[in-house]
C-alpha cells in the first residue's frame, strides 16, 4: 500500500488518463494502481467480446458509463463468416443491466443484437444516451421504437450499415412528444419509408440535433422542408438525390442548403444527378468530410464539385472519379487526410473507368496530410508504390486492393514485393495495412522486418510458403490482428509462433492449408487461446491431416465459449477429448 | 520444434523447411504434378477448386444459393473483392436497374462514351480457356497485334522463375496470331460477335474490341467460318 499517494490523489491523476491503452498499462503497475484505475475507468473497450466474460467486466469497472464491444471477425463483412457464428450482445446487455444501471453509452460492432436486447437497454438504463450499432444484425424496427420511446435522455441513435428487419417507418413516431435531446440520428441503412410528417415534427422538436443521416427512401422533393427545420446541422446524410424537381423546387432547395452554415460533413447523395451538383456549391467551401461513394456521378461533373472543397479532410468516392478527378483533388484539397476509392461496377470485370495507380500517386504527391487510404484498383505497379511511399511517409493506414488476384506489376510482370517494401520501410507509423496483387514470401519478410508499429494486417491470395506467416509472426512486434485468406501455408509457421498468438487479439485464416492436427496441437500448447474451427461442410471423419476450411484463433481469459453453432468447433484443451462443441440454448 | 509435428504420410509432400535456408527449397509443395520450384502453386492459380480445403468454392455455391453473393463476378470467389455487403447490394441494385434500361441506356451511353473510348481505350478483359481468373490488358499501351500477342504470352505462358506464368508448362513462344499453336486469340466486338484477331487494321480493331479470349484452336474452328460471314456482313 502506497502511503504517499492516497487513493483520492491517485484517482485525480488517473482522471486525466483517457486512452485505454494507457489505462491498461497503469493497471499493471501494482495492486493499488490496479484498484484505483478500475474504479475510475468510465469508458470500457472490449475488442473481442469472447476474450473476457461480461460478468468480469461488469464487476471490474463500477463507474462504467460507456461500453464498446466488437464481435465477429472483420472478414464477416465480406461474407466469410457463416451466419450464426456468434457475437451475441445479449449476455453483455444482461450483465450490465443487472450490475451497471448507470451505463449511458453502448457501441457495438459486428454483433447480433435482438429486439430483446434493445428492449432490455431501454428498460434498464435510465440515463441511457448513446446507442451506436455498426454492422450489426438481428433486430427489427420494433426494437428501435422501444429505444426511441423509452430512453428519455437519448442523444445518439446511429445505425450504421446494419441489417435490420424493417417492419416500416413507424418507429420514428415513437420519440417523446415533447422536445427531444437528440444530437445525432442515423437511419441510413433502413429500407422503408418514414412518414414525412413524423420526420418534420421530430426535427422541429429536436433543437440540439447536429447530425442527421436519412435513408435512401427520403426523396429529394422533401429535403428542403426537412432542412428548413434543422439549419443547425453539422452533419447531413441526404436521401436519394435523383428525383425530378421543377425550377421552383430547385431554387428552394438551393436556398435551404445554403442556409446550413455549420455543415461540415455531407453524405448520402444516392444517385446524385449531375444537374444537381450546383446545388451543393454553397456547402463546399466549409466541408471537411464528403461521402460520394453512393453518388453515381461521373467525370467531368465531379471536378466542379471537388475543386470547390478546399477544406476537405475526408473523401469517399467511387472509381468514377478516375485519375483525372484525383488530380483535381491533389490540386485543390490540400487538407485531405483520408481517401477511399470504391469500385463502381457490380460486375467487377466490366469497368470502363480509367482509374489507375496514377490517381493514387497524384494524391500522394499533392496532399501533404494524407495518412489513410483505401484504394480499389484493377492493377498496380511497383514504381507507383515506391513513389507513393516516397511522397507520403506519414501513412498510418494503407489499404490497397488490387482487384485481380495474383496480379503482378503490369509493366514489369514482377511481384509487388518491392512496392510494398517501400511502403513499410518509409511509413514508419503504419498501423494498418492491406496487401494485394502478386506477392511472394519476400514481401512478408520486408513487412516483418520494417513494419514495427503495424497492428492490423489483411492478406489475400499471396505468398509461397509457411515462411510468409513465419516472417510476420516473428517480425511484426505490434501485430494485434491478422487476417488471411487463400494463402498456401499453415501448420509449421503457426506452431513455431504459437506464443505470439497470445500477444494478439486474433488471427483469422480461411482457405489456407491448415490441418486439423495442427489446430489440436496449437490449442493444447496454448491454454489461453480459443482455437475455433469453422467448417460448414465438415468431412465425415477428421484425420489429423485433413485441412480445415477456416480457423479463428483468439486469446481469451473466458475459456471456450458456450454458444457455438453446429459448424464451429472449439478445439478442446485436453488431447483425449479432441474437439468439443459445448453449447447451451 | 518441428519434429513435434506428427503429420501423417499424406503430409509428406508438405515441406517443413523453416530451419533451412530461404529460397525455393522451402516452398510448400502440395501434390500437384508438373509444378516445380517456388511456384508449385500453379495448380491453385488454375482454379479455386484445386484447394484441398474446399470451403472457398463451396461457400461460393452456398452463398449464391442464398442470394448473398455478388452478381456475375467472373472469378466466382466468395468475398472478393472485399466490399462490404451494404455496398455490394447497392452495386447489385444499380446493375439490375441498368440492365432493365439496357436498350435505352446503351444507346444513350454509347454515344458520349464512345467518344471517350476512342481517346482512352483503356483496359480490356482477357480470359484464357482453362484459367479461372481473368486478366486485363491495356490496349493503349500497345501499337500492334504482335505487341499485344507478346504481352499476352508473357502474361499467361511465360515460365521463367522469378516471373510468373499462370501455367508453367508452355515455354516455347505461342504464336497466337498465325494459327500454328495450340491456342488462338479471339475477341468479342461491340456487336457481340466473336472473331479471330488479326484480320482488320489495328486501329479499327482497338475501337471495336470489347474483350479478348485465348481459345483452344480446336474450339475456334467454327469461328473461322463465322468470321467470314460477319466480315461479309460488315462489307454490306
Amino acid at each position: 500500500m502506497d502511503r504517499r499517494f492516497p487513493f483520492k490523489v491517485l484517482e485525480h491523476i488517473f482522471s486525466f488518463v483517457d486512452s485505454n491503452e494507457d489505462r491498461n498499462s497503469v493497471s499493471l503497475v501494482c495492486k493499488s494502481w490496479f484498484e484505483t484505475e478500475r474504479r475510475t475507468r468510465k469508458r470500457v473497450f472490449v475488442g473481442n467480446c469472447y476474450a473476457v466474460s461480461p460478468l468480469k467486466v461488469a464487476r471490474r469497472f463500477p463507474k462504467m458509463r460507456s461500453l464498446t464491444l466488437k464481435g465477429k471477425p472483420h472478414f464477416a463483412d465480406y461474407n466469410l463468416v457463416p451466419d450464426g457464428w456468434g457475437g451475441y450482445a445479449w449476455p453483455w446487455i444482461e450483465a450490465m443491466a443487472a450490475r451497471r444501471p448507470f451505463l449511458e453509452e453502448i457501441r457495438l460492432k459486428r454483433m447480433v443484437v435482438t429486439d430483446e436486447c434493445l428492449e432490455k437497454i431501454a428498460a434498464s438504463f435510465r440515463d441511457f444516451k448513446t446507442l451506436v450499432l455498426t454492422s450489426c444484425e438481428g433486430f427489427s424496427t420494433d426494437g428501435i421504437a422501444a429505444i426511441a420511446s423509452t430512453c428519455r435522455k437519448l442523444r445518439d441513435l446511429e445505425l450504421r450499415e446494419c441489417i435490420v428487419d424493417d417492419l416500416g417507418g413507424d418507429w420514428l413516431s415513437y420519440f417523446p412528444e415533447t422536445s427531444t435531446s437528440l444530437v445525432s440520428l442515423d437511419f441510413s441503412c433502413l429500407d422503408s419509408e418514414v412518414k414525412l410528417s413524423d420526420l418534420e415534427r421530430l426535427l422541429s422538436r429536436s433543437p440540439n440535433l447536429k447530425s442527421l443521416k436519412l435513408n435512401r427512401s427520403v426523396t429529394l422533393d422533401v429535403l428542403e422542408s426537412l432542412l428548413r427545420r434543422a439549419p443547425q446541422l453539422v452533419e447531413l446524410g441526404t436521401g436519394s438525390f435523383s428525383d425530378e424537381l421543377d425550377p421552383e423546387e430547385i431554387a428552394k432547395l438551393t436556398k435551404a442548403l445554403s442556409e446550413l452554415k455549420q455543415l461540415k460533413s455531407l453524405s448520402g447523395l444516392w444517385d446524385l444527378l449531375p444537374e444537381y451538383i450546383p446545388l451543393l456549391y454553397s456547402l463546399c467551401p466549409r466541408l471537411t468530410s464528403l461521402n460520394l461513394s453512393y453518388a453515381t456521378v461521373q467525370m467531368p461533373d465531379l471536378i466542379d464539385l471537388l475543386s470547390r472543397c478546399s477544406k476537405l479532410q475526408k473523401l469517399w468516392v467511387m472509381d468514377l472519379i478516375e485519375d483525372k478527378g484525383l488530380k483535381t483533388v491533389a490540386l485543390c484539397c490540400k487538407e485531405l487526410r483520408e481517401l477511399r476509392v470504391f469500385p463502381s461496377g457490380a460486375d467487377l470485370d466490366e469497368t470502363d473507368v480509367t482509374l489507375t495507380e496514377q490517381g493514387l500517386v497524384s494524391v500522394s504527391e499533392g496532399c501533404p496530410k494524407l495518412e489513410s487510404v483505401l484504394y480499389f484498383c484493377v492493377q498496380f505497379t511497383n514504381a507507383a508504390l515506391v513513389s507513393i511511399a516516397k511522397n507520403r511517409p506519414n501513412f498510418r493506414c494503407f489499404r490497397l486492393c488490387v482487384m485481380e488476384p495474383f496480379a503482378p506489376d503490369y509493366r514489369t510482370q514482377q511481384p509487388l514485393d518491392e512496392g510494398f517494401k517501400a511502403i513499410v520501410e518509409r511509413c514508419k507509423d503504419l498501423r494498418r495495412l492491406s496487401v494485394s496483387g502478386l506477392l511472394t514470401d519476400k514481401a512478408f519478410e520486408y513487412i516483418g522486418v520494417h513494419a514495427k508499429k503495424l497492428r492490423m494486417l489483411s492478406i489475400a491470395f499471396a505468398g509461397d510458403s509457411d515462411l510468409m506467416l513465419h516472417h510476420l509472426l516473428s517480425g511484426c512486434q505490434s501485430l494485434k490482428k491478422l487476417e488471411i485468406r487463400d494463402c498456401p501455408f499453415g501448420d509449421t509457421a503457426l506452431l513455431e509462433n504459437a506464443a505470439k498468438l497470445e500477444t494478439m487479439r486474433s488471427l483469422w485464416m480461411s482457405s489456407c492449408f491448415v490441418s486439423f492436427g495442427a489446430c489440436k496441437q496449437l490449442s493444447q500448447k496454448m491454454p489461453r487461446l480459443n482455437v475455433e474451427v469453422i467448417d460448414e461442410h465438415p468431412p465425415k471423419t477428421r484425420p489429423d491431416s485433413s485441412p480445415v476450411e477456416r480457423i479463428y484463433i483468439y486469446r481469451t481469459v473466458a475459456g471456450p465459449r458456450l454458444d457455438t453453432p453446429e459448424f464451429v468447433w472449439t478445439i478442446h484443451k485436453s488431447p483425449e477429448v479432441g474437439v468439443s462443441r459445448l453449447s447451451i440454448r | 520444434m518441428i519434429s513435434e509435428l506428427e503429420m501423417g504420410k499424406a503430409e509428406s509432400e508438405l515441406e517443413l523447411g523453416l530451419g533451412l535456408s530461404l529460397g525455393g527449397g522451402t516452398a510448400a509443395k502440395i501434390g500437384k504434378p508438373g509444378g516445380g520450384g517456388a511456384w508449385g502453386e500453379r495448380g491453385r492459380l488454375l482454379t479455386a477448386k484445386d484447394f484441398p480445403s474446399v470451403g472457398s468454392k463451396r461457400a461460393a455455391d452456398s452463398a449464391s444459393h442464398a442470394g448473398a453473393s455478388p452478381p456475375r463476378s467472373s472469378s466466382q470467389v466468395v468475398g472478393w473483392p472485399p466490399i462490404g455487403s451494404h455496398r455490394m447490394n447497392s452495386l447489385a441494385a444499380k446493375s439490375a436497374r441498368e440492365e432493365e434500361e439496357a436498350g435505352k441506356k446503351k444507346v444513350k451511353d454509347d454515344e458520349p462514351k464512345d467518344v471517350n473510348k476512342k481517346v482512352q481505350v483503356g483496359f480490356i478483359k482477357v480470359n484464357m480457356d482453362g484459367v479461372a481468373i481473368g486478366r486485363k490488358v491495356d490496349l493503349n499501351a500497345h501499337s500492334s497485334y504482335e505487341n499485344l500477342a507478346q504481352t499476352l504470352e508473357d502474361m499467361f505462358f511465360r515460365g521463367n522463375p522469378g516471373t510468373i506464368g499462370l501455367t508453367g508448362q508452355f515455354t516455347k513462344p505461342l504464336r497466337l496470331l498465325d494459327g500454328s499453336s495450340e491456342f488462338v486469340l479471339t475477341y468479342e466486338d461491340k456487336e457481340g460477335d466473336w472473331m479471330l484477331v488479326g484480320d482488320v487494321p489495328w486501329r479499327m480493331f482497338i475501337t471495336s474490341v470489347k474483350r479478348l479470349r485465348v481459345m483452344k484452336t480446336s474450339e475456334a474452328n467454327g469461328l473461322a467460318a463465322r468470321h467470314q460471314e460477319s466480315n461479309e456482313r460488315q462489307r454490306k
